[in-house]
């Protein structure tokens, strides 16, 4: 991708973020006349932890969207079809309700815990270059085993809350979490962000082949390891504060390779930025809602994604026509 | 120019993978450097391997494709050229999952000529192609060769092992049963014991 994208996304993200402070607008000038203590509190307590979850969770699902499609030499794996997200919410909702331990560092282990079974699950059952039809097969049945456990730990969970606390969560949203709760998001999937970066040549050479890029240098098995670990870190962390934000990790890729004509590692940054510009609009778009009604961001990016990934789909069935 | 012969499962592969620092254990040298201290910058200067493999992973264009086998220093007057040893010139653009499997072929052997390496080393790259461009390829590889290349291949084809290598390595059961000039390597003898094969006029006919 070449310095000016870059830039145009770089702006774009900057651009979404402020918006993403600023609106809605309709009370905030009222608000800033009368009691400006109040309106910067608003601003720097609510929105601000909000917009920069929505920017560091966007990036870290594009990133580790990129390379895990990268990985498995599969444009439909991403973070939620191969059921990491899942996995995270397990471990998440586990140590939090199971366990009772509801501290963000706790939780957040729980959510890294499990995004790490799942993707290991998935190696196993998958294999290192997993087929579409393995692939999605084996992400089917890790996100079935990890959403009817999610349902039953919520249902044997002491407090009988649990499924009214746990639903809005579950369901992904950035909406009233800590600044603590923000930090053990963001500071995981800034170091998965990093890491994944730096694999990005590694990923490319991928392309190539196993055989090739091994006899070309590359530690392919310490590769495999690293991105599903920084996957695991990132994502599941994000997911303990988050909840599941579906899509994402999906659209961004595919999106990013269109800029770096088809190359899958060099396509990682790319898919960070684009990541961020997509959870910070639809973050900003379910704000708009009925006033008296909230939407989870995570349903209106499923909904969304959805219709992209059947698309998709549809055209891996069109190209492999010859 | 050094052609590797033997039966299905005698160890050609597995002797190739082992000299491009894949398989096995232990240190490959190349002029008393080890290969595995070199980071893979460098190391696509000094060694190329085109493995058993014509499988795509990714569905690239066919000259971003041989710009990955440079390493970053994807220089685009090596890419052509690396291009025009296999006459691909005219499908560079094309992607690789929409070429044939002989075409295909082409382009990954023009990957692993691309970086120049001092050492060359083929997984039966004649597998694939038709019968001119199993000759053109192997005129290609010797170009190399006698440009100080170390080219070393797996073939299957006997005659063309025999009147296109300088050296002949038969395999046998994980074992060399025979290293030498192609006259003596490829003896009546030991391709009979080896193969299980004799000459009869202008075939190959079963021992």
């Amino acid at each position: 991708m070449n310095p000016r994208l870059y830039f145009t996304f770089s702006a774009a993200v900057l651009a979404l973020f402020a918006a993403a402070l600023l609106l809605p607008l309709q009370s905030l000038p009222a608000l800033w006349g009368s009691d400006p203590e109040l309106a910067g509190i608003v601003i720097t307590e609510l929105r601000l932890p909000r917009a920069l979850l929505a920017l560091v969770y966007g990036a870290v699902l594009g990133a580790s969207g990129a390379a895990i499609q990268a990985l498995f030499a599969n444009p439909l794996a991403s973070p939620d079809i191969t059921g990491a997200t899942g996995g995270a919410a397990l471990g998440a909702v586990f140590t939090a309700y199971i366990l009772g331990l509801a501290g963000p560092v706790a939780v957040a282990l729980g959510g890294v815990t499990g995004a790490g079974l799942a993707l290991g699950l998935l190696l196993l059952l998958a294999g290192p270059r997993a087929e579409t039809a393995t692939l999605l097969l084996a992400g089917i049945a890790i996100s079935a085993i990890t959403g009817a456990t999610t349902a039953l730990a919520l249902a044997l969970a002491p407090s009988p809350f649990a499924f009214y606390d746990a639903y809005d969560w579950l369901m992904g949203s950035l909406v009233d979490r800590s600044l603590p709760q923000l930090l053990f998001a963001a500071v995981p999937a800034l170091a998965a962000l990093v890491y994944l970066a730096t694999r990005a040549r590694p990923l490319d050479a991928l392309a190539l082949g196993e055989d090739t890029a091994a006899a070309m240098g590359h530690d392919i098995t310490g590769l495999r390891y690293g991105v599903v670990a920084a996957t695991a870190l990132g994502v599941g962390a994000a997911v303990s504060v988050c909840g599941a934000v579906g899509f994402i990790g999906l659209v961004g890729p595919v999106l990013a390779r269109r800029l770096t004509a088809g190359h899958p590692g060099r396509a990682i940054l790319p898919a960070a930025l684009i990541g961020s510009v997509l959870l910070l609009s639809a973050d900003l778009a379910i704000r708009f809602a009925p006033p008296d009604r909230s939407i989870p961001v995570g349903v209106l990016t499923a909904m969304l994604g959805a219709p992209f990934f059947l698309w998709l789909v549809a055209r891996m069935r069109w190209d492999a026509k010859p | 120019m050094t052609m590797i012969v033997g039966p299905n499962g005698a160890g050609k592969t597995s002797l190739l993978r082992v000299l491009a620092g894949i398989g096995g254990d232990g240190d490959i040298e190349i002029d008393g450097e080890a290969l595995g201290s070199l980071p893979p910058s460098r190391r696509a200067a000094r060694l190329a391997f085109l493995g058993a493999s014509r499988d795509i992973r990714w569905p690239l264009s066919a000259r971003d494709f041989v710009a990955l086998g440079l390493m970053g220093s994807a220089d685009p007057n090596r890419v052509e050229r690396a291009l025009g040893l296999v006459d691909a010139e005219g499908f560079g653009a094309r992607r690789l999952d929409r070429l044939s499997t002989g075409e295909r072929s082409r382009i990954m052997i023009a990957r692993a000529l691309a970086p120049g390496a001092g050492v060359v080393l083929l997984d039966e790259p004649c597998a694939n192609l038709d019968p001119k461009w199993q000759l053109v390829v192997l005129d290609r590889l010797r170009a190399e060769a006698q440009a100080g290349a170390v080219v070393a291949l797996s073939i299957h084809d006997l005659d063309l092992a025999r009147r296109h290598g300088d050296r002949v390595i038969v395999i046998e059961d994980g074992r060399i049963a025979a290293d030498g000039p192609p006259a003596e390597a490829l003896s009546d003898m030991i391709v009979e014991r080896v193969f299980g094969i004799r000459r009869k006029q202008d075939f190959w006919i079963r021992a």
